[in-house]
């Protein structure tokens, strides 16, 4: 049965002759595309696989065969499809992100006099300030607020950081993705030497 | 003397003859439907005579609109003189998952200015899907002295520089409720604008932004507002500072957690354990963003008097959830995320007797290699368990007719039913068969269905049966589905009380949009995207039928004679003007 889907006419009528068709399901017919709503002048329904337009940007798989057990064809992203909300579709991604991405990272964390050291995982945070937070928490002390220009001039502490290279650097210059990536271990200078940081 | 009364003499010169067909007072009659809530018991009520038509205007105090379109600002204004809430639905539903162009319209601005005139005294406003600018908001606030409530859901167009304004001059408010809108975040100050007088709040929801805000003006907000109900925090507030809130606010009925992962020391898991079950009026809970399970058994205390529990974005383990819902018998709504898989859901049969929603959303969309999530076997396990359940929401990767046979067995009582297999056009993973018959069984079970979402592989057949059984359908959303236009045909002439009709990417053409010629004023409105409509059959139908209005969206580069995006609906105030160039009216 010829699959040539003739765009010209205004009434499909290939379309109303549909036998939904996947793989093993009895037929010959070839694997249906899964990505209908991408633009592109194709008015046949879904189980139609063939797509002869020239804009269609999909892969086509044509599988005869009764292969039920193979994986599912690439699932190409349908517009809107899944219906969930974008804005449970961003919360997911950036939660999926976190996870994906190992267990946690957990660095360890000095301050000078303190006896001994604690660890954060830097994935539960998303920004400077929140970690400067949970800092300023977990040792009772103040670090206040990062500028470009002073770095945290006015307080007696400064969060610095040894990265890649083995260098110590102060917390907040760099984009905070970055800083997560580059990050080994946190120390929190205290004194006259953290003052002497601002001032460079 | 009454403003009915009045009306009445004018209207009535044969007095006598009103007077004995009326056989009680006005202030009786006013009385008794000041007493109505339902705005479907009043538009009835407003169709028996022209006095009670009448009456019932002049008692009406909120109104709901549920398509901004079928009517305009100036024609609810003249009908009812004295409305002091608000409520009104923009885009068609399609619109949350971008299916409608960005500024199709549904502008809230035209409405405010009429009720700046002719309802100084609103009070509240419930905007769905929307448009609204921070203009608005601004104009909002400042417009109406009186103004208490506020909710915006699945909106678009503002600020939280729009918040700020609220949050500046209304002085009365008691509601801000914010979700799930696509707001442009600049910040968190305009909590802080929140007046150190102001003490009035009882319903504060700002879970869906995502930036830090001033968690002392936070505390100090909190804890003068004693009358705060609900207050649904965002990811930003951590686990030690919604310890402290809640230490000020032990009579909060619903909660959502700020983010639930923080490290937290042992003493500081204890003094939230502790502030929690302070709150002894609790029975909804939400947020839990990130949690960690070892951190849930704070939330034990609570978990005993909970009535709906909202976990979809709480990524949860099965073994996680089914510990939590142990101490969880009074459940009735249930949210999660489908990493609990088919073993937590068994956790929720078992342990949740008296559930009657479940919805469980996907948490990974676009996962290829490792089929994660829910199958059929955990909507079963579910079904065994709650014989109440009559509201479902469930995305899956694999489903069989038989699991659905069974389901709507043990629980015929549904009134929602909203399954996705998320792979389009899907069929019956073990038969190979299409799912007809899984929604056969839905529809001839479940009588009092009101809402039906279908997936899978389907034919006509699905839709025969639900024009031949679902007799109480109102709305029914179809997507990949069907094998012509008899399909929709069935649909249209079966289903009688059916008010919104939403498919996408169906093969039905102009026989079957013209099939419901004669329906379609008495839906709400039907949207048709992806079909196999043309322009002709879409003229053909706003010529027959002028109440409607029939609007096309184009698609760049598309057929010239395709209709792309077709949406009508019935309407009193005439062709939208206000629509942009890519949306036509015909």
């Amino acid at each position: 049965m010829e699959r040539r889907v003739n765009y010209e006419n205004e009434l499909n009528l290939m379309a109303t002759e549909l036998r939904l068709g996947l793989p093993g399901c009895g037929d010959d017919e070839p694997q249906r595309k899964t990505n209908p709503s991408i633009r592109n002048n194709k008015r046949t329904a879904p189980e139609i696989s063939e797509v002869s337009s020239s804009e269609s940007s999909s892969s086509i798989t044509m599988s005869g065969s009764d292969d039920q057990d193979s994986p599912p064809p690439a699932k190409e992203q349908v517009v809107g499809w899944p219906p969930i909300r974008s804005y449970r579709k961003n919360c997911l991604q950036s939660s999926k992100r976190n996870e994906v991405e190992g267990m946690g990272m957990y660095v360890k964390v000095s301050v000078d006099g303190a006896p001994y050291l604690r660890k954060i995982d830097l994935k539960v945070y998303r920004s400077y300030p929140q970690l400067l937070k949970a800092l300023e928490n977990m040792f009772k002390l103040t670090i206040g607020a990062y500028s470009k220009r002073e770095g945290y001039n006015g307080s007696d502490y400064a969060p610095t950081y040894e990265d890649k290279d083995g260098d110590w650097m102060l917390v907040g210059d760099v984009p905070w993705e970055m800083f997560i990536s580059s990050c080994k271990r946190l120390r929190i200078m205290k004194g006259s030497e953290a003052r002497g940081l601002g001032c460079v | 003397m009454e403003p009915s009364e009045l009306k009445r003499s004018k209207d009535s010169p044969n007095l006598d003859e009103s007077t004995r067909r009326l056989s009680f007072p006005d202030e009786v009659l006013e009385r008794v439907l000041s007493l109505l809530k339902s705005h479907r018991d009043r538009s009835s009520v407003s169709l028996v005579c022209k006095d009670w038509y009448n009456a019932e205007r002049w008692s009406r105090t909120h109104v709901f609109i549920g398509n901004c379109y079928s009517v305009s600002p100036e024609i609810v204004a003249r009908r009812f003189p004295k409305i002091r809430s608000v409520t009104l639905k923009g885009k068609p539903r399609f619109s949350d998952f971008n299916l409608v162009p960005e500024n199709w319209g549904a502008d809230i601005h035209a409405w405010l200015v009429v009720f700046a005139a002719k309802y100084p005294f609103l009070e509240e406003l419930r905007l769905k899907r929307m448009a609204i600018s921070d203009e608005s908001l601004e104009f909002l606030a400042v417009s109406f002295p009186n103004f208490k409530a506020l909710s915006l859901l699945s909106c678009d167009g503002f600020s939280t520089n729009g918040l700020a304004a609220i949050a500046t001059h209304c002085k009365n408010l008691t509601e801000l409720d914010i979700q799930e809108n696509g707001i442009d975040d600049k910040g968190g100050s305009w909590l802080s604008c929140f007046p150190e007088s102001f003490t009035s709040l009882e319903v504060l929801n700002f879970a869906n932004l995502s930036s830090d805000i001033n968690f002392d003006a936070l505390e100090r907000l909190v804890g003068r507002c004693k009358s705060m109900r609900v207050l649904k925090l965002n990811r930003s507030v951590s686990l030690e500072q919604l310890q402290r809130l809640l230490v000020n606010a032990p009579q909060l009925a619903e909660l959502g957690t700020g983010s639930f992962s923080e490290e937290l020391t042992f003493r500081q898991c204890v003094e939230l354990e502790s502030a929690l079950s302070n709150c002894k009026n609790m029975h909804t809970l939400s947020g839990l963003w990130d949690a960690k399970g070892i951190y849930l058994p704070a939330l034990y205390p609570v978990c005993t008097h909970l009535t709906f529990l909202n976990l979809s974005y709480a990524a949860l383990r099965s073994d996680e959830l089914a510990k939590l819902l142990a101490h969880c018998p009074r459940l009735k709504r249930l949210w999660v995320l489908d990493t609990v898989e088919d073993k937590g859901l068994e956790a929720v049969g078992m342990n949740c007797p008296l559930l009657e929603e479940l919805r469980v959303f996907p948490a990974d969309l676009f996962d290829e290699e490792i089929i994660h999530g829910v199958t059929e076997a955990g909507f079963v396990a579910v079904s065994f368990g709650c014989p109440r359940l009559h509201y479902v929401l469930y995305f899956c990767c694999q489903m069989t007719n038989a699991a659905v046979a069974t389901i709507v067995q043990n629980c015929p009582d549904f009134t929602h039913f909203r399954l996705c297999i998320m792979n389009p056009g899907q069929p019956d993973h073990i038969t190979n068969e299409p799912m007809d018959e899984a929604f056969g069984a839905v529809v001839k079970t479940c009588t009092k269905l009101q809402r039906l979402s279908v997936s899978g592989r389907l034919t006509d057949l699905t839709f025969e049966y639900i024009g031949r059984y679902a007799k109480n359908l109102e709305t029914l959303s179809v997507a990949f589905a069907g094998s012509s236009d008899w399909g929709m045909q069935c649909v249209m002439g079966g289903c009688s009380k059916l008010r919104k009709l939403e498919i996408r990417d169906c093969p039905f053409g102009n026989a079957a949009l013209l099939s419901g010629l004669e329906k379609y004023e008495s839906m709400r409105s039907l949207w048709m995207s992806a079909c196999n409509v043309t322009m002709n059959g879409c003229r053909l139908l706003a010529r027959e039928m002028p109440r409607l209005n029939v609007e096309v969206m184009k698609e760049d580069g598309s057929d010239d004679s395709q209709a792309d995006k077709v949406y009508v609906y019935r309407s009193i105030a005439g062709p939208r003007r206000d629509a942009p160039p890519s949306v036509l009216t015909l």
